[in-house]
């Protein structure tokens, strides 16, 4: 296929309301161009001769070539699934296939999007040298830092997800508990009531100089801060999704002949669940921002330090690469908090798609 | 209509399985805080129900009757008077005394049947007797929406669903706050009769709210008509026709002028 090939083709297939047998083409010609414009980056990656030496841009040109030929595949085999027969803009799902067919086709003018950025940034850093170095670095660049150096990323991630876990898990089952606890029991309220309200909008990071003078180590010191930054939102959430509880729930249940810890077990906290969830998604958020400022001041390993260290040996292009994978762990760890959440909460009714 | 297996069971075939409770309302008034003045409620509310009976409560809207009804069931203490249940003062809830409140508030995170297994749940009955569960939605004709959330129901079909998680729980006596008024006028005409088929198949006494004077006339044993706030008993009317009644029956037809009278609205008949 070449570029003229589509030029002639694309006309016919952008005309207003064609009849719906003409779907099939159109949707094959899209999702051939979008393939087309990542050959487009690769070629120009592979071709166009760098200004200063990268050592990968051809391993990055092949990735762009090898991104170019799956979508070319995909275009091809999803095409026809996505063409409506009866002419509907979009079918009703049919299948597992034919539905991430159509998000592939949802997806198509972010992988143009994509494609030609990737081309603007290699062509403004590799290509042509306008943009200050070492602090704009070319995609090649981190792609190098992703060969040569994915250990130690490794090592590091897994750290980080590790502190992380420990943290944000003590924290919020911590926080649960407190929150039902203050909500619950007017003693327990009357004492950590006030202690919520002088500690809880205080940053968890100003504590750090006195966590890491207090605890044992740095690591236990950071999963202490973790806790608390993840802690604080999930109780004060948790507490006031037990104290909003509609008391004709309570009124029904004793009727029935519930218990005490019936009505705390199966009718405040589920009823409170929502809460709980704005809680732990606030309460992950503050964990991401201590984890890193943790690492960077005190523990010696994970991805916090590697900025750092990054950073110190003006490694530019190991920032990126770190940040980049960072950004979409960080996102992963958010859609999973969504999963979990819309699995529990599959009662309520127009929930926040992520 | 599907029988309620009871948990009291008598020989094969024979009359009333669960016995119904006798409830002695003495001397009972109560009163709210409003904006810090004191708003009384009831006043000298004195009712004796016998077993097995079936006592409609009529009066103006905010009389009180629900709060009789929540005293009854031993979620408050009244704030004078007593209220005996089969004789014993009535320190709490008990499952025995099951409330099917105004509005039907089922769990919206739980389904319809795990709405109706609350009580054994609560109880840990529902291993042993979780067949209740579908007997019971069966009865109020949700079998097809057991596993559908409440904010999948129409208005009507939560009541039918609340009057469910009561009934699964075999009452001895069984408190309905209006337990109809979100149905459609036909729904309601054939709940009636259930309701009736039901509390005379089972023997439980019951306590029934209702703005319908009707539809107190075609269920009840007795009706019982309330003053303006704070509620007096303003009458206490007997009525002895045979089941099943039939609407156009004449003495109802009296009856239902005579409670017209009382709540004063002669002039619309
Ligand atoms: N928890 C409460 N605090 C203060 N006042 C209350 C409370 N509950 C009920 N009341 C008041 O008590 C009065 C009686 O209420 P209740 O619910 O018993 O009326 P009702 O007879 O059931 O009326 P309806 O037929 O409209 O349901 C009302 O005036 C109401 O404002
Ligand atoms: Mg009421």
């Amino acid at each position: 296929m070449s570029v003229n090939d589509t030029a002639a083709a694309l006309p016919a297939a952008d005309g207003e309301a064609l009849p719906s047998r003409d779907r099939l083409p159109r949707q094959a010609v899209r999702f051939g161009a979008v393939a087309l414009l990542w050959l487009a980056a690769a070629g120009v990656t592979a071709l166009w001769p760098d200004a200063d030496e990268w050592e990968r841009t051809g391993e990055f040109a092949s990735l762009l070539a090898v991104a170019a030929g799956i979508l070319a595949v995909a275009a091809s085999l999803a095409a026809p699934l996505t063409a409506a027969p009866g002419g509907t803009a979009r079918p009703a799902p049919r299948s597992r296939l034919s539905h991430a067919a159509g998000r592939l086709a949802d997806s198509m003018p972010w992988l143009a999007v994509l494609a030609l950025a990737l081309i603007g940034w290699e062509v403004l850093t590799a290509k042509l040298n306008l943009l200050p170095r070492p602090f704009f670095a070319p995609p090649q660049a981190l792609l190098e830092v992703y060969l040569d150096d994915w250990p130690r990323l490794l090592d590091c991630f897994a750290a980080s997800l590790t502190l992380l876990a420990t943290g944000y898990a003590i924290g919020s089952l911590l926080g649960i508990v407190t929150g039902v606890a203050i909500g619950w029991s007017r003693a327990v309220g009357y004492w950590v009531h006030p202690v919520l309200r002088l500690i809880g909008p205080l940053p968890a990071t100003a504590w750090l100089p006195i966590a890491f003078f207090a605890f044992p180590t740095s690591w236990s010191a950071s999963v202490f801060l973790i806790a608390l930054a993840s802690g604080v939102p999930v109780t004060i959430l948790t507490w006031s999704g037990v104290a909003g509880v509609n008391s004709a729930y309570y009124d029904i249940a004793r009727t029935l002949g519930a218990s005490p810890r019936f009505l705390v077990t199966k009718v405040a906290v589920p009823a409170a669940m929502p809460h709980v969830f704005v809680g732990l998604f606030m309460g992950l958020g503050a964990s991401f921002a201590v984890l890193v400022v943790a690492e960077m001041l005190g523990v010696k390993s994970g991805i916090g330090w590697y900025l750092q260290w990054a950073q110190g040996w003006a490694a530019y292009a190991n920032m990126y690469a770190a940040l980049l994978v960072m950004a979409l762990v960080c996102s992963g760890l958010v859609t999973l908090l969504f999963r979990v959440r819309d699995r529990l909460l599959a009662w309520q009714k127009g929930m926040l798609k992520w | 209509m599907v029988a309620l297996e009871t948990t009291v069971t008598g020989p094969a075939g024979t009359a009333p399985r669960a016995a119904g409770m006798a409830i002695d309302v003495r001397a009972v008034s109560h009163r709210f805080e409003l904006h810090g003045a004191p708003l009384p409620v009831l006043d000298g509310v004195e009712l004796r129900v016998e077993p097995g009976e079936l006592v409609a409560l009529l009066g103006p809207s905010g009389c009180g009757k629900s709060t009789l009804l929540r005293l009854i069931a031993g979620l408050e203490p009244p704030s004078s008077g007593r209220i005996l249940a089969d004789g014993r003062p009535i320190g709490g809830p008990d499952p025995s005394r099951v409330v099917v409140f105004q509005d039907p508030t089922l769990y919206p995170w739980r389904t319809v049947r795990d709405n109706v297994a609350l009580g054994l749940e609560a109880r840990g009955l529902l291993r042993s007797q979780g067949r209740r569960v579908e007997e019971a939605l069966a009865l109020v004709g949700l079998t097809g929406f057991a596993k559908a959330y409440p904010h999948q129901l129409s208005g009507g079909m939560a009541q039918r669903a609340a009057l469910a998680r009561a009934l699964v729980n075999d009452p001895r006596l069984l408190v309905l706050d209006e337990p109809l008024g979100k149905l459609d006028s036909l729904t309601r005409l054939a709940m009636q009769s259930e309701l009736v088929e039901l509390w005379r198949s089972s023997g439980f006494t019951g306590l029934l709210v209702t703005h319908d004077i009707e539809e107190a006339l075609f269920m009840a044993t007795r009706v019982i008509v309330f003053s303006e706030r704070p509620a007096r008993i303003k009458a206490d009317l007997p009525v002895d026709r045979p089941y099943p009644r039939h609407r156009g029956d004449p003495v109802l037809t009296e009856l239902r002028h005579r409670i017209l009278e009382l709540l004063g609205l002669a002039e619309t008949w």
